[in-house]
């Protein structure tokens, strides 16, 4: 194909050094926006707080005798709430050394491992010009599928992670591969047909569940697997006091690999081609019909990883509920992250500390959901570039924003 | 982004003259013969020899009809004679290159449910009323919400926040009933509550030209939040204040809902309920006979061509879409007020998912999508009923059906549908 046709709109301009990409990147406004709607995020959040906490409303009783006491009540609660999220997802500060400080970080990395690499998948669609919402579904699909092999198959150490970590990627990957092939042959949308595979999906695994394919005989008639075999569990990686296991390396190697495939290889050229402007894809000779079969498929790869992450990253069997809304928080994280390698990382580590510091919160007295109020801001605003820079006056992008490698949405023209 | 199978739209003069030597499309005639069959062998030939007795009234009816008892076997063996004749004249239609009507297929399917339920309910009673009374409430908030996505696409604006404007009419409705003592200003709330999420999402997608799918996304998102937030945060603890609202009370019709079966069907319902009967003629009378519909239509089709005669595009997506929200907002007041009463968290349950399946199945049609509605709602409600009937289908695949017959029909092996072509494309004026 002719790689010169394709990538020249596509292309940075030669004489342009990485730096200064990202200090254009910068001064654009792309990060400084992503930022400021983080921040509008937590400000919502803070707001909502204060509007529902008990002393607030008890002190705008006598508003006008003391003011004082609702602005102090109202600092405190966000105080309060904020802090217990800083406590519970980053550093401990009321823990006695620092190993004990430090464990809230660690559940971070833990619970952002499977946000990274399912963000990672559905970025992946996004910059095919796809749009997968089938996070919920492929992560259950790779969870059975390493599952079964990780306690039906008694392997050696090492060999039994490896072949049921492959076991799940590869069933997730198979699972989106289909939405490709319907697309591709059929024309049916994949938003539609990744929602309906969602619930198949669910009810596929849940009836595996109660046979003996995938049920624990103990779970008595209940949908529950077997604990996968301690051979095929993630091993920990700073002993037995954190919960962090290998997980989060893998999430960090898929990084890497997203970050090489979608900007290095041949084929992640042909996706970002298609995701362009697939008629124009066509004409250069790119078979558009098997890049859909073979991007859904590795975009469900990526969210299978966040399956197997999930199922041999605990010591107990799971349940149909194993999914716990990865696949959809997926769709936020690619969002907010600009589909970029770098971003997604970033925004599974935000998304992640809010699920690590939740706990925290609700000890505190504070609903721990304001947390997805603020998620659901954020990503409003990430995905309305016009809205924050009319609510905080920035300029207007420069061309370079505008360019595809950065851009979080899939291109509208994909369907035509 | 249309969520439709991209077809080139071929004009009907166009389609009349190449019919003569278009080749026979034999894929429905296949799919009757095969569940004739199905119904013929599986059900009747080797079926179940035990007698079904079909209730067809409860026992505080006031007039009364006798049960009909069969043997499944007959029952099933008689329903598949029949199937099987239309599926003969499938043939026949195809045969001729003719187009197999709606008419045909709807009764097939039909046929093929009642056979079902013969053959599950083997050896026990079934009660018809219950199934049908229960698969109509299970699918209520599915056609508001499906009759909402036919209108915002018909207009051009694909809405994937169904969901979000189920949830926030269900959260309003009992949140406003409960304080103010009165459910006609629940639902008032629930209809601006929907039409809230629809605003957002008009505003961001046709102002701002964010991708409205990913709009959708986002607010089902943020409106998931916000409800889960305060419900956590304030109904939780007062539930008696804020989440006690009561449900709307049943308006039996004089006469009418005394005729069996009908009667406890149609007539002695929830006023939610009988909003929809009214909303889905009323839906598919302005899309298809007004001044406003043609307009509507028009946008969705080809705004250029719209707005080159006059027609403000823009503005009218705007107000249909708003518009729109009102009717999905009223379906979430149908899962609070018109059912259990009180808010709970997450209870859309994705329902608005299954209502924008409906608005595909259902190919844009308001019947035809509030058929597909009641479909999802039947077999909610047959997985019930079978788990009573002590059936050996597994429940789980049962749940799967609906989702499966969406996912063939989509993938365009019963035929394509086709959208109306602007759908998802912001109209931006040169």
């Amino acid at each position: 194909m002719s790689q010169a046709v394709v990538d020249a709109p596509a292309s940075t301009p030669p004489n342009s050094t990485r730096g200064s990409e990202l200090l254009r990147e910068i001064l654009s406004g792309g990060i400084v926006r992503t930022l400021l709607a983080v921040l509008v995020g937590f400000v919502v959040g803070a707001v909502l707080i204060i509007a529902t906490n008990a002393d607030v409303i008890a002190a705008a009783g006598y508003f006008f005798s003391r003011p004082a006491d609702l602005i102090s009540a109202a600092l405190n609660a966000v105080s309060t709430g904020y802090g217990a999220l800083f406590r519970g997802s980053i550093y401990d500060t009321s823990a006695l050394d620092f190993a004990t400080g430090i464990r809230p970080l660690t559940e971070t990395l833990r619970f952002a491992s499977p946000l990274i690499a399912a963000g990672l998948g559905i970025a992946l669609s996004f910059r095919v010009g796809l749009f997968n919402i089938g996070g919920g579904g492929q992560l259950l699909i790779g969870a059975a599928f390493a599952g079964f092999v990780s306690f039906h198959w008694h392997l050696p150490y090492g060999l039994h992670l490896l072949v049921a970590g492959f076991a799940g990627i590869f069933g997730a990957a198979l699972w989106g591969a289909l939405v490709g092939f319907l697309k591709a042959r059929t024309g049916a949308h994949e938003v539609i047909v990744t929602i309906m595979l969602n619930y198949i999906a669910g009810s596929l695994i849940t009836f595996a569940m109660r046979t003996p394919v995938l049920q624990d005989k103990a779970a008595g008639g209940n949908p529950k697997t077997p604990p996968p075999d301690v051979t095929a569990q993630l091993p920990l990686l700073l002993g037995p006091g954190y919960a962090l296991h290998l997980g989060f390396i893998f999430a960090i190697g898929a990084t890497i690999l997203y970050w090489w495939l979608m900007e290095r290889s041949t084929v992640g050229y042909r996706f970002r081609a298609v995701g362009l402007n697939p008629d124009a894809a066509r004409t250069a000779g790119i078979n558009v019909g098997w890049v859909f079969v073979l991007a859904m498929g590795s975009s469900a790869a990526f969210v299978g990883l966040a399956g197997v992450n999930q199922v041999l990253g605990r010591v107990d069997g799971f349940t149909p509920s194993i999914d716990s809304g990865i696949g959809f928080d997926a769709i936020t994280v690619a969002l907010l992250g600009g589909s970029t390698a770098g971003g997604v990382f970033l925004a599974g580590l935000l998304f992640g500390a809010m699920k690590a510091g939740s706990p925290a919160m609700q000890i505190q007295g504070i609903s721990p959901e304001v947390l997805g109020v603020v998620q659901g801001v954020i990503v409003l605003f990430i995905a309305a570039p016009p809205l924050i820079r009319a609510i905080f006056r920035l300029p207007k992008p420069s061309l370079a924003r505008i360019t595809p490698r950065r851009r979080a949405r899939p291109s509208r023209k994909a369907q035509r | 982004m249309s969520l439709a199978p991209s077809t080139p739209v071929v004009s009907a003069a166009l389609r009349t003259t190449v019919a003569a030597d278009a080749p026979r499309k034999w894929k429905i005639p296949i799919a009757f013969t095969v569940f004739a069959l199905i119904v013929l062998v599986s059900f009747g030939i080797i079926g179940d020899s035990r007698e079904v007795s079909f209730g067809w009234s409860a026992a505080s009816d006031a007039v009364k009809i006798s049960d009909l008892t069969v043997t499944s076997r007959a029952f099933c063996i008689v329903l598949g004679l029949v199937m099987a004749a239309l599926a003969t004249a499938a043939w026949v239609l195809s045969y001729g290159r003719r187009k197999i009507p709606t008419w045909l297929i709807v009764p097939f399917g039909i046929l093929f449910v009642w056979a079902l339920v013969g053959w599950v309910g083997s050896g026990g009673r079934v009660p018809v009323e219950f199934l049908l009374t229960g698969a109509l409430a299970l699918s209520t908030p599915v056609v508001f919400g499906a009759l909402a996505g036919v209108i915002g696409e018909r207009v051009g604006v694909a809405n994937i926040a169904i969901e979000g404007q189920l949830l926030m009419g269900a959260f309003l409705s009992a949140v406003t009933a409960s304080i103010t003592h009165s459910l006609v200003a629940g639902l008032v709330a629930a209809m601006l509550g929907g039409a809230l999420v629809s605003l957002v999402l008009a505003a961001f997608s046709i102002k701002y030209l964010v991708d409205q799918i990913i709009v959708g996304v986002v607010l089902n998102a943020l409106a998931l939040g916000i409800t889960n937030f305060f419900y956590s945060a304030l109904l939780n603890n007062n539930s008696a204040t804020l989440n006690y609202p009561g449900t709307l009370p049943f308006l039996p019709i004089p006469f009418l809902s005394d005729i069996p079966i009908i009667g406890g069907v149609f007539f002695d319902q929830r006023i939610t309920t009988y909003a929809m009967f009214v909303l889905v003629p009323l839906v598919w009378f302005v899309l298809y006979k007004t001044r406003w519909g043609l307009r509507i239509r028009a946008v969705g089709e080809h705004p250029l061509a719209a707005d080159t005669v006059g027609i403000n595009v823009n503005r009218t997506r705007f107000w249909t879409v708003t518009v729109a929200g009102l009717i999905a907002g009223l379906g979430g007041a149908a899962l609070t007020l018109g059912s259990v009463g009180a808010f709970v968290r997450e209870m859309s349950a994705g329902q608005g998912y299954i209502a924008l399946a409906c608005v595909i199945l259902g190919r844009w049609n308001p019947w035809l999508a509030t058929l597909a509605a009641l479909l999802f709602g039947f077999s909610r409600n047959f997985r019930i009923f079978a788990g009573q009937a002590g059936s050996t289908i597994p429940p789980d695949l049962i749940a799967m059906t609906p989702y499966l017959v969406t996912l063939i029909a989509v993938a365009g092996l019963v035929g394509r549908a086709v959208a109306p072509a602007a759908v998802g494309k912001p109209y931006v004026k040169a």
